[in-house]
This record gives structure tokens, C-alpha cells and sequence, in this order.
């Protein structure tokens, strides 16, 4: 186990090295001029020469990246381009929005697929099973702004129940109005999240189901819900924690249209900024720390994987992971 | 109309298009209490445009103007949101026989947030900020004609310029006085206006409190809160929801109709300084020809395309001035719409089969929109457009340094700049030698009123050369809660005064 776990820290290291590459070099590639939002109508050749050295986006590619990633090692994200103030901070500031949002749906959506996939695998013969298998059928296909802009008129606009949208300006300070104007969009993400999720626990469950062992142990006299519990919960979640882990990853990496229509100050946001002003160190900053995340959210998701399934445990699928 | 779209593309266009103007102040107006209103209040204001920091000459963008221009910040003058220009800090001013010397005392008893009283040498300090090698104003090069600034005692500022600037005290109304040993100035403040900084989330929320030791009249609020979306349907909810109480620009005509029937709300139609354009390339065949680019404006039916875009709201313009210049004049008839006109000028011209030309269209409302439907109108004419969707930052390398272009669309936002058209090396390549000559002579007049005579003729000879078309002045609609008074309605240069706002 220690050394897998070396193995798989230094596929982390090298792996976020391998993006930051990445990530550099295509947001070089996009068309366009910082230096442009920088200067007015009117600005000289000198002004916008001056603009470039200001920012550091007139010397070499290769220079620009070794600056970068020297301050990344000192934890240090830059200036933003556009109002020159620190990244980091702001980063850490809109994280406060983010991962509770992301683990709050995360939580809910795994509270009611579960539950639900379980229920349409196994019964899957009544009407209750074909309902909530289609159900999650007609839930993938409904965009997650969409199902955002209906929960917006239903509960804010016309019972009033909750806000349409925004952040409180003191952010935690006020923990109930925080609280309150995060239920809506983290309904909104983990109805969408568990949609998908209903299938795959869905098709985990009825492998589980249908499977040798659990015949076996019934044949022995177990009942089914004791076979359930000793052998078939723990083989149909080794797929869906992987899943529940991509789930997650993505759900981070798309806040931003949920931030988006709920005027919520987060990560996603930030972003969706960046990138409309061609501010490369707020769009590199968010997308680094993103891509951590990610990486880490695999990482753990991998460890809680191994230690249910001793299987992974011994080498016998070859320690490819 | 792609909302989200438009709002985010909003603050890059903000940025690009330098709708950057610096600042003045405040006086006037309510005491506490009294009318039924409630001196404590918080008012919430929704706005679409973010601060990118709190220094105007730093990149601050437009939502620094909005936010803190007049409420904290205040210049030596005001520009009114009726669109005059009123002492503020500067008690008096003198002028020298020659025009070149002015010489402001500065009102007694002003102190800054921090404590500190205002001196001379703060005056002398905001205005050399702006100036600096380093600056980011918009205004820096207006102010470029200051040759001294001398600061004989405390109250007394004396600036000299180069040459004679009518728009002198006008663009000193953009120049916030800052205590010249403020530090962090992007992230805070020292100013002397009625409300100091509370506190910035940023991509959220921006509160001001009532400054105690405000010299003049106290704020009729005790806080205001701007509160940041990005999205017009949030900023929309967030008013429909009382998170807010008043839109400082509705950018969504659509909305509108869900506050025009509820009493709750009220609707204000004020005017803004923001122009559509059709730029012609000038300098480009076949736009070289003044009769091919009066056919073309007067093939562009603008108050049908006006109606179709904002309802029926906002202006027709006939020339670059809005009704807030004091050089105004309604100009709409000439080349107004008449397609049998705009034939018989083509053929005069030389294209009596039309002709077929590349519009550049920024790809954010309601650019795309008004491409199309000048499309057809001049199909109707025979001129084929071919539209050639790009982006803000494409449209600031191709069009605007680069002068790759035919035709172009864009809007135009601040007030006064009519004087574009006396630069030969503006992107839109209108070259008059009068006109420029006349521009010229106009900031250099003596009086307002000999300035207003040499603008107007620049108004109307840049109206008859069709040097561009101006489509239509926008509308600028501030959408508040029925129990809210006292908020600006014209919202000029994107200032937004929130001292005189009572919450009832």
C-alpha cells in the first residue's frame, strides 16, 4: 500500500506538471491581446507596448512559463492582468462558494441515487422501478441552466420561499443567508447529478443481482438482505464510486453555468471573467487549482476503491491504476 | 437576445471601448429624515459592471465610475446627471485674460475618510495621477495640456496649461481628489465624499457607509450596497425577489414588461450617451463617396431596426450627438429613410447594380441583431452585405488599429466625443480639413458659447458627409422598487449617485 500510494503521488506530480504545460501553452494560442483591455481609444503604439511590459506578455514564452511556474512553487498565483490585484486570495475567497455548493449537491445526489437505483434495479418489474428508471432517462437530457431557471420561478419568483440568486455580501458572516441562497442551486446540481448516477448504480445493482455469489449465498440460507449487505453492496459499489468521482470532478468543473445563473461568486465564475478579458493568470489560477482538485478527487477516489475491494489490493489487476 | 452573453462580454467591451472616465462629487439634497423616508436605511443596487479594482487611473473599469465616483471620490467640479458641470471641492475658480491660467480655491473644511484635511497638494497630487506615464485614464489625454501645477497655499491651486482648453473644468469633473498619501488605493480608498468603503467581495457585493464627518449634506441612506451579477434574467430576479431595490442600467428590454404593470416598480426612461454606430471605413472604396454613404444611411429604416432591438425605446440620432451635449440639434432629417433616395445616390455614384460590402459585427447584442437587419434593408437596394461575426478583442486589433475594415458596428459610449471626427487618424478614417480645423478652434474658444457654435458646425458637416450612420442613442433605464426616490435617471458617463436615494 505505501507503495502504491508513492506510485500514485508521483503520477499526481507529474501529472499536474503535464497540465500546467498544457494549460499554458493553449491559453498562449488563443487569439487575442491582453493588452488591449489594458489601454483606451486613443492609446499610442507606446501605450500599448508599455502595457505589454507592464504585464510581462512582451518577453519570450518560455520565460513567461518559468516566471509562472516559480511562483506556483511558492504558492504565489500571480497578478491578474486586468485589476493587478493578487489571484490567490480571490481564488481562496470563491472557493468558500464553490466546494461547499459542489459537496453539498455531491452529498444530496448520492442520498438520492442510491437509494433510487437500488429501488429501480430491484424492482424493476413494477411501475415504481419503469418510473424511476425513466425518470433518470429524462433527467440526463434536461440542461442544467434550464432546470435552474424553473426552480428560480417556482421557488424564488412566485412562493418566495427562497432568494433568486447572489451571495450575501458578508458571505458566511451570515450562515443562515448563506445557506439559504445555496439550497436552490445545489438542488439544481444534484438533481441533474443524480440522474446519471440512478443508472449506473441501477446497472451495478442488477449485476449484483444476477450474479453467482449472491445465488450462492442465498442458496445457503442467507436472506437477501444479509447476502445484500455482506456481498452485494460492497461489489456494486467499487463501479459507481469511480463514477461518483468523475461525477464530482465534473460537477466542480461545471459550476460555472449554475454560478452563472444564480449570480453566485464563485470559482466558475471567475473564470467565465477571465476568459472574457484575456486575463491569463486568473484563467490559469482557476484552471490549476481546478485541475488539483480533480486529480485529488481521482486520487481518493482510487484509494476508497482498493480498500473495499481487496481485489485491487493484491496485484492481481496489475497495479496498472 | 443572448443575455449571458452580452453581460459578460459587457465588462471586456467596458475595458476596450474606454467608457473609463474619472470622477467628481456630490452636495445638494435631503437631510436626514423627514418625507417619510428612513435615514438608516440599506439600499441594495444591482449592477452589471464590477469594479476590476477601486483606482480609476489603474484599470478600474466602468463599475468603479458607477460605484464610487461623487459617493466617495469627489472631483474639483461635478458633472450633474442633467449634464452640467457644477463646483464641488473648488469653491471658486478665476481664469487669467489669456485663458491659460486657472487658479481654484478649494472649499474650507474638507476632511478626507481618514481624517486628514484637504490641502493644495492633494489637488495637485490627484491631477498629476492622472497624467502619470502610468495612467490608465481615459481622461489622461485631455488633461495632457497641464504644463504647471502650482500650489502658492493650501487653498489655493493654480494650474497653467500648454494652450487654451474650453474643456478644462468640464474634464475636471473627471478627476477624483485623492489624499496624496493614500496608500492600497486598489483595494481602498481615502476620498472625501459622503460615503467611505465598507467593504469589497470581490464578484460579489461593494458597500458604502455614510461618512459622519462629510462636509456637505449627509447621505438620505445610511449604506448602500452595489450588489454584482452577471447575468441580466439574476440582476432581473434578484429586483423581482427585493434583493435589490433599484437596476442601474436595464440592459434587457424583455424584462421590462414584467415591472411596467406592477405598481410595485417603477420605470424610468432617461438618456444615455451611448451611440450605435455604422462606421464606414472612409478611407475605403467605396465609402470614399459621400453619396455612397448617404445611400446607405438613408436605405436603414432606424426607427424600425429601434423598435425591433429595445421596443420602441431610446432615440433616433441624426449625427454623434446626444441630447446631453450641449451642442445638440436634431439632425434626424437628413438622409432620413427614403429608399427611393438611396437609389437614385448609388446610381449617381456609380452603382446602379449596388455593390457588395464585408460588415464587421461584434458578436454581442445587439450587434449580430442589427447586422441582420441591415442586410436586408439594403438588399432592398441592391447593396449585398456580407456579415463577418468577431469578437471584442478582434474587432480592437482588425478595426480599430489595424483599419482592416469596410464597414463596421459598434457603440460608442461616452458623451462629448463628437471631437473624434476632427482626428484624420480615428479608425473611421473621416478626413475634413475644416472639420478638424474646427475642432481645433473649438477647444480653444474663449466662451461655452463660441465653443457650442464651432461644434455645431461640426455636427452638421459630419451629418451631411453621412461620415458615419448613426443608427440610434440607446436607452438608459433605471428600474427601481416604487418605495425608492432620489436616484439619477441619466446615468451619464456611467456615474451613479446613491446619496440622494431614499428608502421609504
Amino acid at each position: 500500500m505505501a507503495r502504491y500510494l508513492l506510485r500514485r503521488f508521483a503520477f499526481l506530480l507529474v501529472s499536474l506538471a503535464l497540465a500546467s504545460v498544457v494549460l499554458f501553452v493553449l491559453l498562449r494560442m488563443l487569439p487575442g491581446d491582453p493588452a488591449n483591455a489594458l489601454t483606451s481609444v486613443g492609446a499610442s503604439k507606446e501605450q500599448i507596448a508599455a502595457a505589454r511590459e507592464s504585464i510581462g506578455s512582451d518577453r519570450p514564452l518560455p520565460e513567461q512559463f518559468v516566471h509562472w511556474i516559480g511562483q506556483l512553487l511558492r504558492g504565489d498565483l500571480g497578478n491578474s492582468f486586468i485589476s493587478s490585484l493578487p489571484v490567490q486570495p480571490e481564488v481562496v475567497a470563491r472557493l468558500r462558494v464553490t466546494v461547499p455548493l459542489t459537496l453539498a449537491a455531491f452529498v444530496l445526489a448520492v442520498l438520492i441515487a442510491v437509494p433510487a437505483g437500488f429501488l429501480a434495479a430491484y424492482r424493476r418489474r413494477t411501475w415504481y422501478g419503469a418510473l424511476l428508471s425513466g425518470v433518470s432517462q429524462l433527467g440526463i437530457a434536461i440542461p442544467v441552466f434550464w432546470l435552474g431557471m424553473i426552480l428560480i420561478a417556482v421557488f424564488a419568483l412566485n412562493a418566495r420561499w427562497l432568494p433568486a440568486g447572489s451571495f450575501p455580501p458578508d458571505g458566511w458572516a451570515q450562515p443562515g443567508e448563506a445557506i439559504r441562497s445555496l439550497v436552490l442551486p445545489v438542488v439544481t446540481i444534484a438533481l441533474v447529478m443524480s440522474a446519471s448516477l440512478i443508472r449506473y448504480v441501477r446497472s451495478a445493482t442488477l449485476d449484483v443481482l444476477d450474479s453467482d455469489y449472491l445465488r450462492t449465498a442465498r442458496a445457503l440460507g442467507s436472506s437477501f438482505g444479509a447476502a445484500m449487505w455482506r456481498h452485494g453492496l460492497r461489489n456494486a459499489s467499487v463501479p459507481v464510486i469511480s463514477i461518483l468521482g468523475i461525477e464530482l470532478a465534473s460537477t466542480l468543473l461545471g459550476a460555472v453555468v449554475v454560478e452563472s445563473v444564480f449570480a453566485l461568486p464563485g470559482l466558475g465564475s471567475m473564470l467565465a471573467t477571465g476568459i472574457s478579458q484575456h486575463d491569463y493568470p486568473v484563467i490559469q489560477g482557476v484552471l490549476f487549482v481546478s485541475t488539483l482538485a480533480v486529480l485529488l478527487i481521482g486520487f481518493a477516489a482510487d484509494l476508497v476503491q482498493r480498500i473495499i475491494d481487496p481485489r485491487l489490493r493484491t496485484g492481481l489487476s496489475g497495479g496498472i491504476r | 437576445m443572448s443575455i449571458k452573453k452580452s453581460a459578460l462580454y459587457a465588462t471586456a467591451t467596458a475595458a476596450t471601448l474606454a467608457l473609463t472616465l474619472s470622477a467628481c462629487g456630490t452636495t445638494t439634497s435631503g437631510s436626514a429624515s423627514g418625507g417619510g423616508h428612513n435615514a438608516d436605511a440599506t439600499v441594495n443596487i444591482g449592477s452589471l459592471y464590477e469594479p476590476q479594482n477601486l483606482d480609476n487611473t489603474a484599470g478600474g473599469g466602468q463599475g468603479v465610475t458607477e460605484a464610487l465616483n461623487g459617493n466617495v471620490y469627489e472631483g474639483l467640479f461635478r458633472l450633474t446627471d442633467g449634464g452640467k458641470v457644477e463646483p464641488l471641492l473648488a469653491q471658486s475658480h478665476q481664469v487669467s485674460p489669456d485663458g491659460l491660467t486657472y487658479t481654484f480655491t478649494l472649499r474650507d473644511n474638507v476632511t478626507f475618510h481618514s481624517g486628514k484635511k484637504l490641502t493644495s497638494q492633494d489637488v495637485k497630487y490627484s491631477l498629476e495621477k492622472v497624467i502619470a506615464e502610468d495612467s490608465q485614464s481615459a481622461r489622461k489625454s485631455n488633461l495632457e495640456v497641464i504644463k504647471t501645477i502650482a500650489t502658492p497655499d493650501p487653498r489655493t491651486v493654480a494650474v497653467t496649461l500648454a494652450q487654451k482648453s474650453i474643456s478644462f473644468v468640464y474634464n475636471l469633473s473627471y478627476v477624483w481628489i485623492i489624499n496624496a498619501e493614500a496608500k492600497d488605493l486598489k483595494t481602498s480608498e481615502d476620498g472625501t465624499g459622503p460615503y467611505q468603503l465598507g467593504k469589497w467581495t470581490r464578484g460579489s457585493a461593494l458597500s458604502l457607509n455614510r461618512f459622519a464627518e462629510y462636509w456637505g449634506d449627509a447621505a438620505t441612506n445610511k449604506q448602500v450596497v452595489f450588489r454584482y451579477f452577471k447575468d441580466a434574467t439574476a440582476l432581473n430576479n434578484a429586483l423581482l425577489t427585493n434583493a435589490v431595490d433599484v437596476v442601474t442600467s436595464e440592459q434587457s428590454p424583455d424584462a421590462l414588461d414584467q415591472f411596467k404593470n406592477n405598481p410595485s416598480y417603477k420605470v424610468n426612461e432617461g438618456n444615455s450617451t451611448t451611440k450605435l454606430l455604422l462606421a464606414f471605413n472612409d478611407k475605403v472604396k467605396p465609402f470614399t463617396d459621400v453619396k455612397v454613404r448617404q445611400a446607405v444611411s438613408a436605405a436603414i429604416d432606424d426607427k424600425k431596426l429601434l423598435e425591433s432591438v429595445w421596443g420602441g425605446h431610446g432615440k433616433l440620432i441624426g449625427s454623434m450627438v446626444p441630447p446631453t451635449d450641449p451642442w445638440y440639434e436634431d439632425l434626424t432629417h437628413i438622409d432620413a429613410y427614403d429608399t427611393e433616395r438611396a437609389k437614385t445616390l448609388l446610381t449617381e455614384a456609380g452603382y446602379p447594380k449596388g455593390f457588395s460590402f464585408t460588415l464587421d459585427t461584434p458578436n454581442y447584442d445587439p450587434h449580430p441583431t442589427a447586422a441582420t437587419f441591415i442586410k436586408s434593408q439594403l438588399a432592398k437596394v441592391g447593396v449585398t452585405v456580407k456579415i463577418n461575426t468577431i469578437t471584442p478583442d478582434e474587432w480592437y486589433t482588425k478595426v480599430y488599429k489595424n483599419r482592416g475594415f469596410e464597414a463596421t458596428l459598434q457603440e460608442h459610449v461616452n458623451d462629448r466625443d463628437l471631437v473624434w471626427y476632427g482626428n484624420p487618424d480615428f479608425y473611421w478614417g473621416y478626413n475634413d480639413p475644416q472639420v478638424t480645423q474646427w475642432v481645433k478652434e473649438a477647444e480653444q474658444s474663449s466662451t461655452a458659447a463660441e465653443q457650442t457654435e464651432l461644434l455645431k458646425k461640426v455636427n452638421r458637416k459630419t451629418a451631411q458627409d453621412a461620415a458615419s450612420d448613426w443608427l440610434y442613442l440607446y436607452p438608459q433605464i433605471v428600474v427601481a422598487n416604487s418605495k425608492l426616490s432620489g436616484y439619477p435617471l441619466n446615468g451619464l458617463n456611467s456615474q451613479f449617485y446613491a446619496y440622494d436615494i431614499k428608502k421609504g
